[in-house]
């Protein structure tokens, strides 16, 4: 078992999560919006996708030695994938390689043509033939067997809850959560099933399986999302509301602190900080003696550089609303009491401006994950060497010039990345309808 | 009036001089110009001669804050931090670490970065503003539903994306514009149309919702009750009324990144090969040359505090209520 920086933030995060959920759950003002969320069909069927893609990102986080080298779950799970490379580009589910060689025959005399892949539809006899046919009925088998899974599983549901719950069962919102479960596990299933026989979403120019890659790039994608809202938060709330409630020179302060930031245009931070980062490790190799290391203190590192830089809107609006929050009767009120001032901070202040921290880290979210496919792409991004769906677009550009042109990394990449965009998306659009106070009375 | 914008400018200097320590202690707490030496002599085995003559040439061989060795003024004076941050406040960027006149540079370059970034401006608001307008029209429709469920689908694709996509359907399948590149003059347009139409559509789908939110928050006060009661078709009301009345906030967000046009966009400019400053930064981060991006740090930083005051200015134009003091 390693454990890498990265790894132990996001499980740390998950937790914070749950305790989180736990805590809103037991407040009674805190209920209604998270009623409303539950209500919502396309909120809840958004948080099951990205749940799906938060399962996958864990499993790639937990790291394990294995024969001397360093791999995930995730890795196991998909060994063959990981193994089964090819010698250079194929299309999806092809069973040809992409370009031209010298095949030596059976009879020893030799041809120039396309060769047989050496795993893609390596146990057709003649592939011309046999491929579309081979292609369905496996993929049926796979969509049965996954589909056969969560009817099990969906039985089982409805099993334990007809009685007690069936107001839950009825619900719409509950409806589409197993639409879209079933769809998920199955297309998934479907797809994993496929891959042990074929490259389903082709191989990169040294071979590897784009499948896999795009995968493993979730992890990336969270990760950068996650940590850097982890970093971020704590200065956002803290100076926020110091700026906010004790005005005066702390107020000066702060506020110095954050358009000085804020005038730095983010992209040259940084990028000036990742260079900065880059000599640094040139400079002491002993330190990050490993690759994998290596990777992970540059993404941990880009997370933080991140987090530093946008803090400073969230800070702002806290502060905004901690001024006006002060001067609230009940804060008069405390304050008469002799309630000490941090104890103000604490019980009546932090509540009461949650929603904002709440609306605007399921706002950013989404926002970073784009990022960090553009930082990437300018090489001030993650190592070159992490799966990111940045570097994978990176590397498909060139492949776009050539003709007939490659153009499965890139759709590849576009879907995973869209689709978990568009699900934080649409999760945060729900989380905004129902803790927005102002939109809260429109009902 | 003048007296608030004198004290604006004089507000302005220690936030520059925040931004410029922080760059500095950014670029030379972890590197010593021992190592930027290294990196841009570019072999892994100099000699010590040619990284002291480096540093002499480009006037790092002093020390980096305090010079304890001198006297008096000159203990600040004679050092890194001095000599290369006093030129950027008079706006004399000096010589890159390759070697070239930056100044020249940016003066240069920042001709094509406007020609990209002015049109791409003008033309996004003019559609975003429009089809927000359109949506608030049609509010509580199927239109309206639509149009936002597509403008979820717009911002959830990375701007790399449309970009890839543009270049590959419009420059290399229907061979309607060059796919990269630049030309002086008139000539430059035809290259400059595709960059400008894909920034727009890149950013219609988040700007056109949250100028929908402004327009639906303005479209629920008074006053905009009072002119339908008196009679006005609802395109009236929402041209003439809730427009006029929403170019206050669209403003602030647009005065404030007027100043920053001249830094261009780096994706853009780096995918169509536009010599702007935007690529020119690009370039400079991958040679690692650290006094161009330092200097680009410091310039986008002026022009950003440059834009706040500009934004104030105009508040009071437009806005009879905002009286500064």
């Amino acid at each position: 078992m390693i454990v890498l920086w990265t790894d132990a933030l996001l499980f740390i995060l998950v937790l914070m999560l749950l305790i989180l959920g736990v805590y809103m759950s037991r407040k009674a003002h805190m209920r209604r919006p998270l009623r409303k969320i539950g209500r919502s069909k396309t909120g809840m069927a958004a948080l099951v996708v990205l749940l799906f893609f938060l399962l996958i990102g864990l499993l790639d986080s937990l790291h394990f030695k294995d024969n001397g080298e360093v791999i995930s779950v995730l890795d196991y799970l998909a060994r063959p994938l990981q193994e089964n490379s090819e010698k250079t580009y194929s299309a999806p589910f092809a069973a040809y390689l992409y370009s031209k060689e010298t095949i030596t025959q059976a009879d020893g005399s030799t041809r120039w043509g396309y060769p047989r892949l050496r795993y893609g539809g390596a146990h057709l006899q003649d592939p011309e033939r046999e491929k579309s046919g081979d292609i369905a009925a496996k993929g049926l088998v796979g969509f049965a067997k996954g589909a056969g899974l969560m009817l099990l599983f969906m039985l089982l549901l409805w099993s334990f809850f007809k009685d007690r719950h069936r107001h839950l069962l009825a619900h719409g919102s509950t409806r589409a959560v197993l639409t879209t479960l079933f769809l998920l596990v199955s297309g998934f299933y479907t797809l994993v099933y496929l891959s042990s026989y074929y490259h389903v979403l082709g191989t990169d120019k040294v071979g590897e399986d784009v499948f896999y890659q795009a995968i493993k790039s979730v992890r990336t994608g969270l990760v950068i999302g996650s940590l850097t809202t982890m970093i971020m938060l704590p200065l956002a709330i803290l100076f926020g509301i110091m700026a906010g409630f004790f005005r005066g020179w702390v107020d000066d302060v702060i506020q110095y602190v954050y358009t000085t930031l804020n005038s730095i245009p983010s992209v040259l931070l940084i990028a000036a900080s990742i260079l900065m980062v880059q000599v640094y490790m040139a400079n002491h190799p002993e330190e990050f003696n490993s690759l994998l290391v290596r990777a992970d203190m540059r993404l941990l590192f880009l997370c933080l550089i991140l987090g530093v830089t946008s803090w400073t809107g969230l800070c702002r609006m806290l502060r905004a609303e901690t001024l006006k929050l002060r001067e609230m009767e009940y804060v008069l009120a405390a304050q008469a009491l002799g309630v000490t001032r941090s104890m103000i901070l604490f019980r009546h202040i932090l509540p009461n401006v949650m929603h904002i921290v709440l609306i605007s880290v399921v706002l950013d979210f989404s926002s970073l994950v784009l990022a960090e496919a553009v930082l990437s792409y300018i090489n001030i991004g993650v190592d070159p060497t992490t799966y990111s769906w940045g570097n994978m677009i990176n590397g498909a550009r060139l492949e776009m010039a050539r003709d007939p042109i490659v153009w499965w990394s890139l759709a590849a990449s576009f879907v995973f990345m869209f689709s978990l965009v568009l699900a934080a998306n649409l999760f945060a659009d729900s989380v905004r309808n129902a803790f927005d106070p102002r939109r809260a009375e429109h009902g | 009036m003048i007296q608030y914008i004198i004290r604006r400018s004089l507000y302005a200097l220690p936030l520059l001089l925040g931004v410029n320590i922080l760059t500095f202690v950014l670029f030379f707490v972890v590197n010593s110009p021992d190592d930027m030496a290294r990196m841009q002599l570019g072999q892994k085995h100099v000699t010590e001669q040619a990284i002291v003559n480096w540093k002499r040439q480009h006037g790092y061989d002093k020390p980096l804050l305090w010079n304890a060795e001198q006297s008096g003024v000159k203990k600040i004076s004679e050092t890194i931090f001095y000599r290369k941050s006093i030129g950027l406040f008079l706006f004399d960027f000096g010589t890159s670490d390759s070697g070239r006149n930056i100044g020249a540079d940016i003066k240069q370059r920042m001709w094509p970065s406007l020609a990209l970034a002015l049109p791409s401006l003008l033309v996004g608001l003019l559609v975003n503003i429009t089809v927000a307008l359109m949506m608030v029209l049609f509010r509580n429709t199927y239109l309206e539903f639509g149009s936002i469920v597509l403008c979820v689908i717009l911002m959830s694709i990375s701007s790399l994306f449309y970009i890839i996509g543009g270049q590959f359907l419009i420059g290399k399948l229907l061979k309607l514009v060059p796919i990269s590149g630049y030309d002086t003059g008139l000539e430059a347009i035809k290259f400059l149309v595709l960059p400008v139409l894909i920034s727009v559509v890149a950013g219609v789908g988040s700007g056109a919702r949250w100028y929908r939110t402004l327009f639906l928050e303005e479209v629920e006060k008074d006053y905009v009750r009072t002119a339908r009661a008196k009679g006005l078709s609802e395109p009236q009301v929402l041209f003439k009324h809730v427009l006029k009345n929403a170019m206050i906030p669209i403003l602030t967000g647009v005065v404030v990144i007027l100043p920053l046009l001249f830094m261009g966009s780096l994706i853009m400019e780096s995918f169509f090969s536009i010599p702007g400053l935007g690529s020119y930064t690009i370039d400079a981060i991958n040679r690692q040359d650290f006094a161009i991006v330092r200097s680009m740090v410091f310039l986008g930083s002026a022009l950003y505090i440059f834009g706040l005051l500009l934004t104030d200015i105009s508040y009071t134009l437009v806005d009879p209520r905002v009286r500064l003091s």
